[in-house]
């Protein structure tokens, strides 16, 4: 996994809450058994019409959005469905970060496992970026080794996250390599627990 | 396997895609030596059905799978909950996983569950009360007087639809009634041992004065036969009531949560929820597909016929369901009826396979999720227990099921 720190982009701001991983990744793209490539199907339901036609008025169809690299949404993002295509489909796509007041707990976990930083920030700091980012295309500067978001208007955000998790972003490890490292202590707890 | 493995016309998988997915984890369960319930073996179905049926699921287990609804397997008294693809392949490395410790909740049911009512409605009246996202960060014991009467599959509802609630797992306390289940099935411990292992089961019990991070607490008695309006599974409502209006909402995201959700729906603020016409049902799914469910709704159909605009499929969650539902004669009710009577599977509750319901109709499901496009580009899922669903598929249009019985015997 690549390793993440410095991220510097205009933010997309996806104002709603609740956003389920049906909608980040409908099933029909599921039954393919690579991790790559799904970009292309991110949110395919709410960026294109039954024809496959864009829907201009969907905020990553804007021009404005086209590279950029960081998602802000409502509350809850990433509920439902414990796919991992769906941040599979959000890192192909270009986003490394997610900013969100709250994240489901295994869309949360699942980003951390394929280098996308989610930031968790309060209800009203995410309501101040996203009325921002829709009034203009708003530049932020998301730094994880100070664990800051710097807005370009000179806002500064602090965020915290867990110093396992950040300590594996930083450097891109790989979980299952660290995790070996004990592994005289798994078989040792093995050995001892009750099996029926 | 059976997410997207056809009910019908088995078998052939002719989707290309989807075949190739089912034919390497085929090969690589064999590869490596892990058994498989595939296509064609006895012990086929839905994982979060099949694994109670065989005994594999037991009190004070930790049990992970990558899909959401593991929460089911917590019914036992189990701590289980759905991961991802990365961290699948942690545990098949390690058989371990890094985590967090969780923060803990109760949600008690109190007093007693009025006749009629399902467990679907309990835990669907709890998602709509608290809300989607009530349960993050947290394990949610289900607890109360409501709770312990339920049977084992009916637990096995509730605690399928805790990630609904946000919640990381969600668990029943182990009693009798889990020991009972488990006794006999074919992965349990048997004779001495099975003794052994369920006073240690009993033993994981939780305590009288236990205490809990957080604490939600809702009467039974308030709980009707509740009906999804919206497109997440917070937005339900009992069946005496009406679709909402924005009147109902005091913020702003919430009035336009509404708004996009009918939008999508193709419903009017206001209109009574039984004036809601269907064309589709579903009964099936890892909430809704074991025997008790289908013999529920198999009571509201007997000796009546699906309406004429309504499309009805009968799903059972795993082959060994299938055949005790045929041995009771279950199959000839729906189809007599005009219910399809299928090979097990998830089926129309994502629709990754063929069972999909087209865009702007509307399906009757006892399925866990109303999000957008679940059931089909366009399609509108309402979520309902197995005897709602049963009358709606009769009636045409959405019924309480408790009215519908007495008028219509």
């Amino acid at each position: 996994m690549e390793p993440i720190n410095i991220v510097n982009s205009v933010i997309t701001p996806l104002d709603r809450k609740n956003v389920d991983t049906d909608q980040i990744i409908s099933k029909e793209f599921l039954k393919r058994i690579e991790r790559t490539g799904f970009g292309q199907y991110l949110f395919y339901h709410w960026r294109f019409d039954a024809e496959g036609n864009e829907i201009k008025d969907f905020v990553l169809n804007k021009l404005e959005f086209k590279d950029s690299k960081i998602l802000v949404a409502q509350d809850n993002f990433g509920c439902g469905s414990s796919r991992e295509h769906a941040p599979w489909a959000i890192l192909d796509y270009g986003f490394n970060v997610v900013i969100a007041p709250s994240f489901a707990d295994i869309f949360h976990n699942n980003c951390f496992k394929n280098g996308i930083l989610p930031i968790k920030l309060t209800e009203a700091e995410c309501d101040e970026i996203l009325a921002k980012g829709l009034e203009k295309p708003y530049m932020v500067e998301v730094n994880l080794e100070a664990q800051t978001v710097t807005c370009e208007d000179g806002v500064v955000y602090h965020f915290s996250i867990d110093p396992y998790y950040k300590e594996t972003l930083l450097n891109g490890w790989d979980e299952i390599a660290l995790t070996f490292k004990y592994e005289e202590q798994i078989a040792a707890y093995e050995a001892q627990r009750i099996a029926y | 396997m059976d997410h997207n493995v056809p009910t019908k016309n088995l078998p052939t998988i002719h989707d290309p895609i989807a075949r190739n997915q089912i034919e390497t984890l085929a090969k690589n369960a064999e590869e490596f030596g892990v058994e498989l319930a595939g296509m064609g073996h006895p012990d086929q179905g839905i994982v979060h059905v099949i694994g109670p049926e065989l005994g594999l699921t037991q009190p004070g287990k930790t049990i992970v799978c990558g899909d959401s609804h593991t929460s089911t397997h917590g019914a036992f008294g189990a701590i289980a909950f759905g991961i991802g693809t990365s961290e699948v392949e942690h545990v098949l490395s390690t058989q371990t996983l890094w985590q967090n410790k969780p923060k803990t909740m109760e949600i008690r049911v109190e007093g007693e569950l009025p006749v009629g009512v399902a467990a679907k409605d309990i835990i669907l009246a709890i998602i709509s009360k608290f809300g989607i996202g009530v349960g993050t960060g947290h394990i949610v014991e289900f607890t109360g007087e409501a709770i312990h009467k339920l049977s084992m599959e009916e637990r096995m509802t509730i605690c399928n639809m805790s990630i609904e609630a946000g919640a990381k797992a969600g668990l029943i306390s182990p009693d009798q009634t889990t020991v009972d289940y488990i006794r006999g099935r074919k992965h349990a411990p048997q004779g001495e041992k099975f003794e052994e292992a369920a006073a240690y089961w009993l033993s994981l019990a939780s305590d009288e004065d236990a205490t809990y991070d957080t604490v939600r607490i809702i009467q039974a008695e308030e709980i009707e036969p509740i009906i999804t309006w919206g497109t997440n599974p917070s937005m339900g409502s009992g069946v005496s009531n009406n679709v909402p209006t924005q009147a109902d909402y005091e913020d702003e995201s919430d009035k336009a949560a509404l708004r996009n959700a009918l939008a999508y729906m193709g419903l009017e603020e206001g209109q009574p929820l039984t004036s809601i016409d269907i064309q589709h049902v579903f009964i099936g799914s890892c909430t809704n597909s074991r025997i008790s469910d289908l013999r529920a709704a198999a009571d509201v159909i007997k000796g009546r016929k699906v309406h004429g605009n309504v499309t009805a499929i009968v799903v059972p969650g795993s082959y060994s369901t299938k055949k005790q539902a045929e041995a009771e004669g279950l199959d000839k009710i729906f189809t007599d009826a005009g219910f399809e009577w299928r090979e097990t599977g998830c089926s129309m509750c994502l629709a990754m396979n063929d069972d999909v319901v087209p865009a702007g109709e509307r399906c009757a499901s006892t399925s866990n999720r109303n999000f957008e496009g679940r059931q089909g580009a366009g399609s509108r899922t309402h979520l309902v227990s197995p005897p709602m669903a049963a009358a709606a598929a009769i009636a045409g249009h959405f019924v309480d099921v408790r009215e519908f019985v007495k008028e219509t015997v």
